[in-house]
Formats: C-alpha cells, sequence, structure tokens
C-alpha cells in the first residue's frame, strides 16, 4: 500500500517537473535571459503567472529552463557516476588480487571526504559551468557505485551459472556483459534514482554558493541567490525556485522509496 | 576489544594519507602557478623564481609533498595570500562557530529523532506513524537553505524577532551571540532531525520483531520499560553511525548555510577563499575538514562497542 502511494505521488511530480523541463528546450513564454528594464520587479500577473525578477526577466521561464538546466547536469552526473562507477567495480571485482586492493583502498579514502566538499574541491579546479558540475558531482559520487558493484561481482563470481558460462566456452567479457551486470542493475537502479535527487540539491547549492552555473544562465540555485536581496519586497523570487527543488527532491524520494521496495521487497515492511 | 581499536586504528593511516596526498595534488592541479598568483602582474622573473624556490616549488614533486606533510604535521598550514595570516589560526577560529552551530543541532537532532522514531515504530503503520513518515520525508526534502531563507524571512524580517544579518561572538556577549545562532541551530535541527527519526524508526521496528522483546513484555514489562530499556539502546546503534554521517556531511555542506545566515564559519571561508583564489586557505580548509571527518568516523567506529558490543566480539 504505501508502495503505490510512494509512486502515486512521487510520479506525478516528477512527470510533471521533467514535462516542464523539455517544454523549455523548445519553448518559453519569454526569453529567459531578456531584460526589460520597465518589467522589473513585477508581482504574478495574468502577463507574468510568476512574476518578474530585478531584471525584468520572465519568472516562469526562468523556472523553465532551470529545470532543464538541473535536470540535465542531474541526468549526465547520474549516468557518468554509474557508466565509471560500474566498469571500475566489474574490473576490480573481477581481477581481484593487488589492483583490486589499491583500488579499493583509494576508493575508500574518496569515500572518507564529504563528497560536497570533493565536488567543491574539483571545481575549483576545473572552474564553473555545467560540464565542470557534472565532472566533479560524478566523481564524487563514482566511489558509492565502485562499491556496490564490486560487492556484487564478488558474491556473484562464485554463482554456479557464472561457472556454467565459463565452462561452455563462453569468454570473460561474455560472461560479465551478459551475466554479472544484469544482476547489478537492481541496486544501481536504486542508488541511481537517489542520486539524482542529490546531483540536484548539491548543483543548486553550488550554484546558490556562486560557484555552479554561473549568470546570466538560469538555475533554481543561483534564482535563489540573487533573489536573498529582494526577500521582503519581491517574495515570489524566492518562493518559485525554491518550491520547484523540494518539489523535486520530494517526487524522487518517493520514486526512489517506491522503486527500493519494488526491487527489494524485504525493505518493503519497514 | 583492544583488538577493534588496534585495526580500526590502523585503517585511518592509509585513509589520512591518502586524503592528504588527494588534498596536496589538488592544489598543484589548479591551472596557474601560486607564486606569480602571489605577485599578481608585478613580479620579475627573478623575484618569482626567489618565491618558487622558498616555496620549495622547484623541487620534483614527491619532494615537496614530503616538505608540505612535514610543515603540516608540526601545524604549520602556510599564510594565507592576501593578507598573510596565518592559515591554521583562522581555521580554527573559524571553525568555532561552525561547530557550535553543528554539534548544537546534531545533538538536538539526535535526542528529537531517536525519541519520535522509537515513538514511530511502536505505533507502526498507525495514523501517527504515517503522519511522522510524511511529514520527514517532506522535512527532508526541504533543501536547508532555503528553509533557512523562509525562517529568515518570517521571524527575522516580517515579524523581526530575530536579527537578520551578522555574528556576534559567544565569549563577547553570550546572550546576542544565542540570538544570531538560534535561526541556523534551529534550520539544521529540523532538517536532520528528519533523517534521524527515519533511521531510528526503522532500526526500531527491526529490534521490536525481535524474540527478546517479546519475551521482555511477557515477563510483564510495561510498554514504557520494554521501549527505554530494551528498544532504545539496540535501536540506537545504527543511528550513531548515522549521526557521525551526518556530522561530517555538515561540517562539508555547511557553507550554504552559513551564507544564508552569514555567519563567519569555516565553509564560509572556503568559499571566500576560492573566490579570492587564496589556496593556501582552500587548502587549510580542504585538509582541516577531510581530517576532522576521519576523526569524527574514527571517534563513532571507537565508541560503536558501547552500543553494540557485537561488534567487537567479531
Amino acid at each position: 500500500m504505501r508502495r503505490r502511494i510512494n509512486l502515486l505521488i512521487g510520479l506525478p511530480i516528477v512527470a510533471t517537473l521533467g514535462a516542464l523541463a523539455l517544454t523549455a528546450l523548445v519553448w518559453t513564454p519569454y526569453s529567459p535571459t531578456a531584460t526589460r528594464i520597465r518589467g522589473r520587479l513585477l508581482p504574478p500577473n495574468a502577463t507574468h503567472w510568476l512574476g518578474t525578477d530585478e531584471f525584468g526577466r520572465d519568472v516562469l521561464s526562468r523556472v523553465m529552463d532551470g529545470a532543464l538546466v538541473s535536470f540535465r547536469v542531474a541526468l549526465a552526473t547520474m549516468l557518468f557516476a554509474i557508466i565509471v562507477g560500474s566498469l571500475i567495480g566489474v574490473v576490480t571485482g573481477y581481477l581481484r588480487g593487488w589492483t583490486d586492493r589499491l583500488i579499493m583502498m583509494v576508493n575508500d579514502a574518496m569515500l572518507a571526504f564529504p563528497g560536497i566538499l570533493l565536488a567543491l574541491a574539483i571545481m575549483v579546479i576545473l572552474g564553473p559551468g555545467q560540464s565542470s558540475i557534472v565532472i566533479a558531482l560524478g566523481l564524487a559520487y563514482t566511489p558509492s557505485v565502485v562499491r556496490i558493484v564490486r560487492g556484487q561481482v564478488l558474491s556473484l563470481r562464485e554463482k554456479e551459472y557464472i561457472e556454467a558460462s565459463r565452462m561452455i566456452g563462453n569468454s570473460e567479457v561474455y560472461t560479465m556483459a551478459r551475466h554479472i551486470l544484469p544482476n547489478c542493475i537492481a541496486p544501481i537502479a536504486v542508488l541511481g534514482t537517489s542520486m539524482f535527487g542529490w546531483a540536484v540539491l548539491s548543483e543548486s547549492a553550488l550554484s546558490f554558493l556562486g560557484l555552479g552555473v554561473p549568470p546570466p544562465a538560469a538555475t533554481w540555485g543561483n534564482m535563489l541567490a540573487s533573489a536573498r536581496g529582494y526577500m521582503e519586497t519581491a517574495l515570489w523570487l524566492s518562493l518559485a525556485p525554491g518550491l520547484c527543488i523540494t518539489l523535486t527532491l520530494l517526487g524522487i524520494n518517493l520514486l526512489g522509496d517506491a522503486l527500493r521496495d519494488w526491487l527489494d521487497p524485504r525493505m518493503a515492511a519497514r | 576489544m583492544l583488538g577493534y581499536i588496534l585495526r580500526r586504528l590502523l585503517m585511518t593511516i592509509p585513509t589520512l594519507f591518502l586524503v592528504s596526498l588527494a588534498v596536496f595534488a589538488l592544489v598543484r592541479l589548479i591551472p596557474g602557478d601560486p607564486v606569480s598568483l602571489m605577485f599578481g602582474d608585478g613580479g620579475t622573473p627573478e623575484q618569482i623564481a626567489r618565491g618558487r624556490a622558498a616555496l620549495g616549488l622547484d623541487q620534483p614533486v614527491f619532494v615537496q609533498f614530503w616538505l608540505w606533510l612535514k610543515k603540516v604535521a608540526t601545524g604549520d598550514f602556510g599564510n594565507t595570500i592576501t593578507d598573510g595570516q596565518a592559515v591554521l589560526p583562522l581555521v580554527l577560529q573559524r571553525f568555532q562557530v561552525s561547530a557550535s552551530v553543528v554539534l548544537v543541532s546534531v545533538a538536538m537532532a539526535a535526542l528529537i529523532g531517536v525519541t519520535i522514531g522509537v515513538i514511530a515504530a511502536w505505533k507502526q503503520d498507525s495514523k501517527l506513524d504515517v503522519a511522522i513518515i510524511s511529514l520527514t520525508t517532506i522535512i527532508l526534502s526541504v533543501p536547508t537553505f532555503w528553509l533557512g531563507l523562509l525562517l529568515l524571512l518570517l521571524f527575522g524580517l516580517k515579524l523581526g524577532w530575530l536579527p537578520v544579518i551578522g555574528y556576534v561572538p559567544i565569549s563577547e556577549n553570550p546572550w546576542q551571540a544565542m540570538l544570531f545562532l538560534l535561526l541556523p541551530v534551529a534550520t539544521l535541527t529540523l532538517h536532520e532531525s528528519g533523517v534521524v527519526t527515519r533511521m531510528a524508526r526503522a532500526s526500531a521496528i527491526e529490534v521490536l520483531r525481535l524474540e527478546y522483546i517479546t519475551h521482555a513484555r511477557a515477563k510483564g514489562l510495561s510498554e514504557a520499560r520494554v521501549l527505554a530499556r530494551h528498544v532504545l539502546p539496540n535501536a540506537f546503534a545504527p543511528t550513531w553511525t548515522l549521526i557521525g554521517l551526518i556530522l561530517g556531511n555538515l561540517l562539508g555542506g555547511i557553507a550554504v548555510l552559513e551564507t544564508v545566515f552569514t555567519l563567519p564559519g569555516l565553509g564560509r571561508l572556503l568559499v571566500d577563499g576560492v573566490f579570492a583564489r587564496d589556496y593556501p586557505v582552500v587548502q587549510g580548509c580542504l585538509l582541516f575538514t577531510a581530517l576532522l571527518y576521519v576523526m569524527v568516523n574514527l571517534v563513532v567506529d571507537l565508541f560503536y562497542p558501547l552500543f553494540d558490543p557485537r561488534v567487537s566480539a567479531e
């Protein structure tokens, strides 16, 4: 029952926000970066549903464009971490020996570093920008993927059907791709969902600090940062982006819970 | 027990080494030479060469790392580029601000979260439980910096009960300091109690299913005693580990909250250092936070057997 509710609430939220982002790909009510000095700080009205900001830019258009940027960054981050992490995890779990020990030592040391701090440090090297965020957050999230995939590989490689696959003459690469990787999909899917949420939150936090996506591009984080100065006079500027981040995280969390319960029924009772 | 402590202590050594190597490498990877940065546009080639030699930058990288490690081990984190101040005292001074916010919030969140979590588990699937779960799910989805902004708007700007911008050290005026720290602490406490509640509830449910709980009830103990004496201590062990993780993550992520509330903490120092391209500061903050994170996790693990004796018996 709980699973159904999680899915019933989480899916529409994520779908709506996703649709908003996709729409921004081809159309926004106004240009998200076009400034209009005479239309500054207008409260929400019939022509500007969510009002305008301190440069007269349409907030709804910026929120939509922000959704596109956030989701694109989060999706790329997730894929980066999953692909790199799975590759390293499979190879190290498969090779074992001293390569495994060395890689895991580095991996554990990376896990011993708070993720957001690691990302921030990498951002310092790469400089601000969307691709920098993807690399920084992706590298910060990779170690947890490595850990899960390697664990899965270590336990799977002793199973009879893996042995059987080798016995009938399948190559190691084929065995890994055909029999080991598919078994890692469930835990990776659960982790990947949470990672998407973390990435949206971290990107917003970095952009809020001014270390993420630089203006004039709109992201929810940098919109909130510039809204700080107008909190009393133009509350709508802080409400829209904050609410979007919250709804995204809520939707993703609920969806993640539903996914976990579905893939791992033992956890469902919790 | 001694074996467990020794093993755990030994495990820290490679981690510490790799963390310091990472922090060292990081600053070397930043494009541009620190000495030319120090001189700005004004350095002659000879001056820059002398500056490089003074910092040991003309040595091979491994020698540089060794020299740096030796300095760090004696507490010399270098000097800031902007005003030549020693980095470590600066870091420590800023850390006090962050630590007071983080420690108070986490302690309060643990108290609130464990209590509510155990109650929710005890009343599993009741309306109260569903309400608690729904509430924590929502709280966990609100980013702390937005929650902080909203609280600031309500209590600072609209109601005018609390100051909006600034900070007073506790040593100067404890009452004033408390007013400034109230909102950041409230924001963090609210958010982290959500995390702790969920964890405590999940572990309490596991414990409540065990036979010794049935036994405790069968021998006629009151529900309150069963919860306090048998459920709470056993449900606390996983939460204790989580508290360590929260502490570490907060130290890493505190910059955002310090920006919202304009607190002169460690996170703010790091971010300002990044903007000013003051790499000794960035390096110092990163190294200090990372070491602290390793230490917090070490302490958490060392105390873990107190809450779950099975671990040391392994």
